[in-house]
């Protein structure tokens, strides 16, 4: 077992000695690195979210979802604008309407003539699905950088300053945050696992013809997971929105979720929220201890490695182990 | 009623292997190569040249070298966008460190460095196709935008990152009128062409075509994969990065590393799909089609005199795109090429139904 994963094995201890190299070497204060490890937490939490949509989809429909980091976009901006007129709460709930909506619409429009097609066309047609979503998004809601208020302080809160030197500056909205991404992942396994459309949910993924000779309606069931990934998509977007402004670059960042998918396994949902974890630690790590040395090393004009790191890493991964830490190991020759 | 082959009968291979058979055919490509090259550079005014046909030809000529590898080998690549950002800054580091190469070599080179660079990144194809290539490919994108701004060796330590290029001087002949630019432009384009299309007619592009369509049936019959697919990559990648050097060098003059974002890449996508996968012809009519309808929806709304703030029409611009490749794929997903070949079909039998 070893012998044969020695490669997956060696890259994952890489990624442990390079996690832990700062503190052993004595680089950094540990209460800067544990501040960096939380920030690289929370990142990796919108990053698991985004991906969450992306594997739901993925399972259910065998859709390779281009158009999730547009969903949440719009989901974000569709929040951010009305809430401007009514409490947030109203216009979030408002956003799951609209979501269901445009799942609806999704599955009606691009979904369905195209059934039958090949994974690449699908492809194409949700990258469609983003230019559409971005568009669309900006044209009704504006394209400035929209502000949403959960009514959070935002002030950063010293937790264990008798513990080490100098304590650990943490955000108490991204206490909120995680614990309302974790909410939503255990409502979600419930959904899966105890519901009958969980049920039936699970088992179009598990197999679409063997579904629909029982019964199961296909085209209702992806409306359905299309809508939990538009909520997904939507709880994202709010956190998102919440920490770092609502804009149009968020679409481009939550293209973070490929690598993330990548690394977890693309039909794993336990999958998506490591990898998420580990990308953001993985990154922001990266930035602060890395980047430095690199920029020293190489004369470089500023670090910036974390716009490529997470790929690089899942470039990496798909070397070593293509189907994800936690993916269905699947032998298909190449 | 013109366009028929009755009559034109065969009587070697080598008459009936020839690359248009059709006479009619022949004499469309001579007209269309003489107004190309005699008739436009001066009934087109520099606007229309400068705006419209250097981009469309650059831009064919990269959504040729990605149709050759996803049309034709049918690997996904998201990342075609940064190897013509290799070609660009290639031709750009030649051109300062070696003075005096002709641009022709520097083309040629820089071409060879984004091959090299395609093939580096085309080695996880040979484990792993589809999506999780596509991602493959989205890393090479994004490394080499951060490398490009980041590197100050590759932008020769240009304090705004940004750099620039003089005209071209071709064996004296100086490259600074936009119908000089033009030729050199379509003398290349053509040439690359017709190169591409006997490539996918040789066995090199039969080897590409079967691993597109079957690639453990391929193996099967003798094709080797890795060999099949890096040369894709590696020819795929050659072209672009000659695209690249050339939108640099000759379209933009100067540009900085957003230059050849993720949304280049993208677009070129959009160009094979909306132009057909896997069709020579197709690269061009998606390249006319992308870069055509920016400045037409850019110009509609002052022709129908609608007030629109050029915010407004950018958005408008992604909606319309969007729903375009959405339209394309569901009605026409052959694109634009099939369209072409339905109409010469029924051209053949008109005026009869059948």
């Amino acid at each position: 077992m070893l012998k044969k994963n020695w490669p997956v094995v060696a890259l994952i201890a890489l990624l442990v000695a390079g996690l832990v190299a700062p503190l052993a070497t004595g680089a950094s204060p540990v209460g800067f690195y544990v501040e960096v490890l939380l920030g690289g937490l929370m990142t990796g939490v919108l990053y698991s979210l985004v991906a969450l949509g992306f594997v739901l989809i993925f399972k259910a429909s065998g859709v390779f979802n281009f158009a999730q980091g547009a969903m949440v976009l719009f989901a974000a901006l569709a929040v951010a604008r009305m809430a401007e007129v009514m409490p947030w709460w109203l216009a979030a709930l408002l956003a799951v309407v609209i979501m269901v909506i445009l799942a609806w619409l999704i599955e009606r429009l691009v979904l369905r003539p195209l059934v039958n097609q090949e994974a690449i066309a699908l492809l194409m047609a949700t990258l469609g699905v983003t230019y559409f979503l971005d568009g669309f998004g900006q044209t009704v809601w504006g394209s400035d950088i929209y502000e949403i208020n959960l009514g959070i302080a935002k002030e950063p809160v010293m937790i264990l300053d008798t513990l080490f030197q100098g304590g650990i500056l943490v955000n108490k909205e991204d206490f909120v945050a995680a614990i309302a991404a974790a909410a939503l992942v255990a409502a979600l396994a419930l959904f899966f696992q105890k519901t009958p459309t969980g049920r039936a949910l699970r088992a179009v993924a598990d197999d679409h013809q063997a579904a629909q000779s029982i019964g199961i309606p296909l085209n209702r069931i992806w409306v359905i997971v299309w809508s939990v990934a538009g909520v997904v998509a939507l709880v994202a977007g709010v956190i998102w929105g919440a920490k770092l402004g609502v804009q149009f670059s968020i679409s481009q960042v939550a293209l973070k979720a490929l690598p993330v998918v990548i690394l977890g396994g693309f039909t794993s949902v336990p999958g998506a929220i490591v990898g998420g974890l580990i990308i953001g630690v993985g990154e922001k790590m990266a930035e602060v201890f890395l980047g430095p040395v690199l920029v020293k090393a190489f004369d470089l004009a500023g670090g910036g490695i974390e716009n490529w790191f997470a790929y690089m890493l899942a470039l990496l991964f798909l070397l070593v182990r293509p189907e994800g830490l936690f993916g269905e190991k699947h032998i298909d020759r190449v | 009623m013109l366009y028929r082959e009755n009559g034109q009968f065969k009587t070697s291979y080598a008459a009936d292997q020839q690359m248009l058979p059709i006479r009619q055919d022949q004499l469309f490509m001579i007209a269309l190569l003489v107004f190309a090259f005699a008739v436009i550079p001066f009934i087109a005014s520099d606007y229309l040249v400068r705006a419209i046909l250097i981009p469309f030809l650059i831009l064919s000529l990269a959504a040729l070298g990605l149709n050759i590898l996803t049309g034709y080998c049918g690997q996904v690549s998201i990342g075609h966008g940064a190897f013509m950002a290799v070609g660009a800054y290639a031709a750009y580091n030649i051109a300062i460190r070696v003075p005096g190469l002709s641009f022709l070599v520097v083309l040629v080179l820089a071409g060879l460095a984004a091959a090299l660079v395609g093939m580096i990144f085309g080695i996880p194809s040979l484990r792993i196709k589809g999506l999780y290539l596509a991602v493959a490919t989205l890393a090479a994108q994004f490394f080499f935008d951060w490398v490009f701004a980041r590197v100050k060796w590759f932008t020769n330590y240009a304090p705004s990152g940004s750099v620039s290029v003089p005209n071209i001087d071709l064996f004296g002949f100086v490259l600074d009128t936009p119908q000089r630019k033009y030729l050199f432009v379509l003398a290349i384009v053509a040439l690359f062409a017709l190169i591409a299309k006997n490539l996918v007619r040789a066995q090199v592009g039969r080897s590409w075509m079967a691993i597109r369509d079957m690639d453990v049936a391929a193996e099967v019959i003798g094709i080797r994969p890795m060999a099949a697919k890096l040369s894709a990559f590696a020819v795929s990648s050659f072209y672009v990065g000659v695209a690249g050097a050339l939108w640099g060098f000759i379209h933009l003059g100067s540009w900085e590393p957003l230059a050849f974002s993720i949304t280049l890449s993208l677009n070129l996508l959009f160009m094979i799909i909306i132009g057909g996968l896997g069709s020579i012809l197709g690269s061009f009519f998606g390249a006319a089609f992308i870069v055509v309808l920016p400045i037409f929806l850019n110009q509609a709304p002052t022709w129908l005199g609608i007030p629109i703030s050029t915010g407004m029409i950018s958005h408008l611009e992604f909606m319309i795109f969007g729903a375009l490749i959405i339209f394309f794929l569901i009605a026409e997903p052959h694109g634009l090429a099939r369209l072409w070949a339905i109409g010469k079909e029924k051209l053949r039998l008109w005026p009869f139904p059948h």
